[in-house]
Order: structure tokens, then C-alpha cells, then sequence
């Protein structure tokens, strides 16, 4: 099974595995009419807030930023809520089963301290230089060419994979339910071109919102049934190492320490450098996805403590994605009574017709009778349609500010801008179905797919970080830095796949695997992006200090905030945060 | 949460998203609540696993309560 680089992304790297399923066996579910009432509520009450926003959103900073006028609970809910796909469910409760307790670590160190860093550190440049878009900010402090570079870089990540979760989920609803791909593909597609193309960002965060909740109404009841069932935490931990003797499935570090050790054949610095630092602040302060849900926060405190809040969910995560995983190794049984095995996806067969993704639908069906069921596919459909809709309200964004108007059409009128968006919303879906299409007849090319993904995140972290922080940091050096640190990320990537043995050396270990190329190649692009910004800054002409106001660490002058109450504070509910997230470490280490 | 207070019902977007929230979870929670009740009352056979707890009845339950208390408390109400 291929891994996802982080838990927001863990969908999006789970996926070729989840589609490379042959269908050995007929479907796992069978909807009653009450089932299928609430999923049709669901797509009801979806469309209803779309076209009840439609008037709502129709300036450019109403459609592409909600008007600023978020409160912080639903920039964070919302923040939390586009990138969980329902194939991260999906693909992390299989992790969970495959690799136990390790994968909580793309939920915990592979999110929360990037999260805080985001919020209590980065927000305020974001904010404060009022940018429509992560590529935005690096045309004001790098110039046109960078912002050119990452805006194309992204539209084009956004929508494959966008059609690579759209056939995905098709897929999913395949072998779950039994339904057609094609009518799985238009139902869900065309249901959020049309709440995002009437309401914009406004509505996919509110959708986001709704679908969040949704998410835990319907999957909360798997991991407490299954507790129930097992005989609480203790009893389900001992029948586990009963069950599978030799191998441990319930401690989050103390087999780190070597690659071999562990069945995810990681390290602990792989997994602190490579996923805690460049690849989870990569992806949650630098991915446009994410960080336009923030953006759209009504004020800059709001801004910084809507990832605080989020946090405090992401950790919670892991209950209903990771302990299904778990528990599924423990409850699952054969018709005759004899333990279920699930396999890797290629070695499904009819002695073992199910794969380690289908663990959470099993337990769907196991504990989900009329109606729960239909909830809990509704969950894993809302997990799916956020996301999609983040993919797609972001490449509306950064294909109208950064692409069409300094490259197309510099000056226009408001209204045409937004008129713009709203047909971007509609061609990134209707791209994106291409694209999964492409994706149906031509399975192969989803690996390469998903590892665009990567390509981007950690090079353009070093540009980032480097523009905040360094004002000594120059445009070419931000240029050469991120276009360099994505070329050798790709190459990286094409070196291990035409010489396998070259994982060795790409992760100083002869007995890495899969998971930690990816961790230590996108520490490398991270690395050789910083020493080429840094290298080719030194040589160049930096910006006159005036210029960088707003955009630069120890330049900007921060707007005041007026004193709040210690319970209203960000600082004091980021330290509730660490300590949690210290906590939980601990407790499973 | 939401901050809502008195607003206006004709502005798209002053009907708070949590009250849309609440409206689905009551719907919700009527239907799987009722059709839990309803099982449990006619002895429905059913296939799940721990159907003896009745789950759809506490789960429908909860979830219909905290649809009811959203729908309340973030109403829209007309701006005074």
C-alpha cells in the first residue's frame, strides 16, 4: 500500500491502493430505504445551502475569501474539515491495520506543531499583507516569476487530484455499495460544481462545516461499538499481541529506533525532520487548500486561533480512524468464526477477499444497522466532497489571481473577476472528471499522480519560510530556490523508481521502505531549496527594507490587537495544545 | 460559536451555518432514532453485531437532541 506523506494528505498517497482493489467479492453493503433517505438528505441540504448563498458571494471578496467574516470556529472547523478526504478515513483506519498505532503519527506530529506554528507565527504575515493566495504572497515577496511558478505548479496538482479522489471515491462506492462509477463520479462532482460555483468559498466552508460534523456523527459509533465489543482498550491490546505475536501494533516510538524494528520500516529522525517538520509545516502553512480557509477568518485573531481550534479536533482524529484500524485486527471474524485476515492489495484472492482499506467499511457493517449505515456512508461521502471542494474553491482562486489576471486579462472590472471563478469552478470539475477518467483507463499513471503532490510542498516551504523570516532573502534566490527544490524532488523520485536499490541512499538505509523514501526525499528538496535560495540571495540584489513591510519577519509592524480575556487568548489555548499533544505522545510512546 | 444575534432573514448568508447543522442532525435523529424504536418495539431481526444495545436508539437520540438545541439557540431572528 502506498502512504500518504501526511495525514492531510494521507488520502490523497492511499489512493492508488484503494483503487487497485479487484473486486473479489460482491458488494460489502446493502442500503435500506431509510439508508438512502439520509444519504438524499444530505445531498439536499448541500444544494440548499448553495443556492441559498449564491447572492452572498458576489464580489471577488466574498466568492474567493467568504468576505473575510469567518468567526474562528468555522475557519478552524473548516480548516480541519478540507482535508479530511473519505479516503484518509479509509486509507488510515487500513494503515492502522497494517502498521498499527504508527500511522496516529501523520494525526499528531505530522500536523499539530505545524498547525500552532501556522496560526500563533505565519497567520499574521498571511493576514496582514492581505493576499488572495499562498502564490500570491510569494509574488509580493518574491516577484512574478515565483508566484507564476507555484500558481501553475498548484492548479495542476489541485485538479489531478481532484479527479484521482473523485474516481477514488467512485471506486470506494463500487465496492461498498455496488454502484456504478460513472453515476458515483457525476452525483458527486456535480453536486459540488454546484455549491461551490453559486456560493464560492463561503459555501464550501460551510458545506465543510456540515460535512465535518457529519464525518463524526457517522463514524464515532465504530470505535465505541467496537470497544464495547472487544472489552475496552486493555482487553483489545492484549489480544492483539495474543493474535499477533512478534509484532507490535501499539506503541508510537519506542521501535522507532531503527528501520527494521518496526513494520512501517521508518526512523524516528525520518519521521521527526522528514514528516514532523518539512513535510507537515509543507503542507498545513503552505498549501493553499488549507490556508485559504484561514485567510477567510473576520480578523486577525480569529485567523491565528482557527488553527489552534482545528488542532484540538486533528488530534481527536485518530478515535475514529485510527482505533477502527486497530480493533478491526482484533472483532474481525470469518463466516465460520475463525479471525479475518485482510492482505495487501496484491494478494486479494477468494482465500482473502478482503484488503487492509476495507477495514473501516467492514466495521461500518458490522456495528451500522438501517439508518446508523446510511449515516456512516454519508460520513465517508462528506469526507470525500470537502475535500474536493477544497481542491476546488482553491484552484478557482489561484487560477483567477494568479494566473488569468497577470497573465490574461490584467484589468477588469470586479464582477468579471468573479465571473471568472465561478466558470474555474465549473472547468476544474469538469477537468477534474477528465482526469479521473484518465485515471479509470490508465491505473498506472495514479502513482505518479499522487507524487506530484510532493513534488511541490517541501521546496516551496524552504521559499516560504526563507521570505518570512530572511530579509535578506532575494527574488531570484526565492525563484531558483523553489524551482531547483521541485527539480530535485522529481528526480529523486525518478532515480528510486528506475534503480530501487537507490531508496538506500536516498534514505541512508538499506532497510528503509517506501515510507521513508518519501520522508527523506522531500527532505532533501526541502534542504536544497534553502541552501539555493540562500546561495543565489547572497550573490543577488535583496529588496530595500521598505518594501518588505507586511510581507517580513522584524520589518512588518503587527496591527494591535485589543487585550482579550486569558480563555479568548491563542497563546493560552496553543499551550492547552502542546501539552495534550505532549501528553498523548507519552501515554502511547 | 457562531455569533449570530439578531439578523436580517432577506440577506443571503445571515442564516448561520449552525443552524443548518442542527436542521440535519434533528432530521437525522428523528429517522434513525425512530426507526430504532421501532425495531426495538417489533423485534426487527437485524444482523449487526451488539444489536442487543440498541444503538440506533441512544445514537438517533443524541444526535436529535443536539440538532434541537443548535436549531434553538442559533434560530435566525428577523433584525430588530
Amino acid at each position: 500500500m502506498i502512504l500518504a506523506l501526511n495525514a492531510g494528505i494521507a488520502s490523497r498517497l492511499s489512493l492508488a491502493a484503494v483503487v487497485a482493489a479487484p473486486p473479489m467479492h460482491g458488494q460489502l453493503a446493502h442500503l435500506t430505504p431509510l439508508d438512502v433517505a439520509v444519504i438524499a438528505t444530505y445531498f439536499a441540504m448541500v444544494l440548499f445551502i448553495g443556492f441559498y448563498l449564491r447572492q452572498a458571494s458576489s464580489t471577488s471578496e466574498q466568492f474567493f475569501l467568504a468576505g473575510r467574516e469567518m468567526t474562528a470556529w468555522i475557519a478552524g472547523l473548516s480548516f480541519v474539515s478540507a482535508n479530511m478526504g473519505s479516503l484518509e478515513l479509509m486509507g488510515w483506519a487500513g494503515s492502522a491495520y497494517q502498521y498499527g498505532i504508527l500511522a496516529t503519527h501523520w494525526y499528531w506530529i505530522g500536523a499539530i506543531p505545524a498547525m500552532l506554528f501556522l496560526g500563533l507565527v505565519m497567520m499574521p504575515f498571511y493576514y496582514v499583507c492581505k493576499t488572495h493566495s499562498v502564490p500570491g504572497y510569494l509574488k509580493l515577496r518574491f516577484g512574478e516569476s515565483s508566484r507564476i511558478l507555484a500558481a501553475f505548479s498548484f492548479a495542476i496538482e489541485m485538479i489531478l487530484m481532484s479527479g484521482v479522489n473523485m474516481f477514488s471515491m467512485a471506486v470506494v462506492m463500487k465496492v461498498v455499495l455496488g454502484w456504478n462509477i460513472t453515476f458515483s463520479i457525476l452525483m458527486s462532482s456535480l453536486a459540488v460544481a454546484v455549491y461551490v460555483g453559486l456560493g464560492g468559498l463561503r459555501s464550501a466552508i460551510y458545506n465543510e462545516v456540515l460535512q465535518f460534523v457529519l464525518i463524526w456523527a457517522g463514524a464515532l459509533l465504530v470505535p465505541i461499538l467496537g470497544l464495547v465489543e472487544a472489552g475496552g482498550w486493555h482487553k483489545m491490546v492484549a489480544k492483539i499481541a495474543s493474535n499477533y505475536r512478534g509484532q507490535d501494533y501499539v506503541h508510537l516510538w519506542r521501535d522507532t529506533g531503527h528501520f527494521n524494528a518496526n513494520p512501517m520500516g521508518v526512523h524516528w529522525t525520518g519521521i521527526v525532520f522528514g514528516l514532523g517538520f518539512v513535510i507537515s509545516f509543507g503542507y498545513w502553512t503552505t498549501d493553499f487548500l488549507v490556508v485559504q480557509r484561514v485567510l477567510a477568518a473576520r480578523n486577525l485573531r480569529a485567523a491565528q486561533m482557527a488553527p489552534i481550534i482545528g488542532s484540538f479536533f486533528k488530534m481527536a482524529v485518530p478515535f475514529i480512524v485510527i482505533l477502527p484500524g486497530l480493533l478491526g485486527l482484533v472483532v474481525l471474524q470469518n463466516p465460520d468464526g475463525t479471525l479475518l485476515h485482510l492482505v495487501g492489495e496484491n494478494h486479494v484472492s477468494v482465500l482473502h477477499p478482503h484488503s487492509f482499506n476495507e477495514v473501516l467499511p467492514l466495521m461500518m457493517v458490522r456495528y451500522l444497522g438501517p439508518g446508523l449505515l446510511g449515516l456512516g456512508i454519508t460520513a465517508l461521502m462528506a469526507g470525500f466532497m470537502s475535500g474536493m471542494a477544497g481542491n476546488v474553491s482553491a484552484f478557482a482562486t489561484v487560477w483567477t489571481y494568479d494566473i488569468y489576471q497577470p497573465l490574461i486579462r490584467k484589468r477588469a472590472s470586479d464582477s468579471h473577476y468573479v465571473a471568472v471563478g465561478r466558470w474555474a469552478t465549473v472547468l476544474g470539475v469538469v477537468v477534474s472528471i477528465g482526469a479521473a477518467y484518465l485515471v479509470m483507463h490508465a491505473a498506472g499513471i495514479m502513482d505518479y499522480v499522487q507524487a506530484l503532490f510532493s513534488f511541490f510542498i517541501a521546496p516551496l516551504l524552504g521559499a516560504i519560510l526563507l521570505g518570512m523570516f530572511w530579509k535578506r532573502a532575494t527574488a531570484a534566490g526565492g525563484f531558483w530556490g523553489l524551482l531547483l527544490g521541485i527539480l530535485s524532488s522529481v528526480s529523486l523520485f525518478v532515480w528510486v523508481r528506475m534503480d530501487p536499490s537507490a531508496l538506500s541512499m536516498v534514505a541512508i538505509s538499506p532497510d528503509a521502505k517506501s515510507m521513508a523514501e518519501n520522508l527523506y526525499r522531500a527532505l532533501w528538496s526541502f534542504l536544497i531549496s534553502i541552501a539555493v535560495t540562500v546561495i543565489v540571495s547572497m550573490f543577488t540584489q535583496p529588496k530595500p527594507i521598505a518594501e518588505l513591510d507586511g510581507l517580513v519577519y522584524g520589518v512588518t509592524k503587527l496591527p494591535f490587537q485589543e487585550p482579550v480575556p486569558w480563555y479568548q487568548n491563542q497563546w493560552f489555548w496553543a499551550v492547552i495544545v502542546v501539552i495534550l499533544f505532549a501528553g498523548l505522545n507519552i501515554l502511547f510512546w | 460559536m457562531g455569533g449570530v444575534g439578531m439578523r436580517s432573514l432577506g440577506v443571503p448568508g445571515n442564516i448561520p451555518i449552525w443552524f443548518f447543522v442542527g436542521v440535519l442532525l434533528t432530521i437525522y435523529g428523528a429517522l434513525i432514532g425512530g426507526h430504532g424504536v421501532y425495531a426495538w418495539v417489533t423485534h426487527e431481526s437485524s444482523v449487526v453485531v451488539l444489536a442487543n444495545l440498541h444503538a440506533a436508539v441512544w445514537w438517533g437520540g443524541m444526535i436529535l437532541i443536539l440538532g434541537l438545541i443548535y436549531c434553538v439557540k442559533f434560530f435566525p431572528r428577523q433584525q430588530r
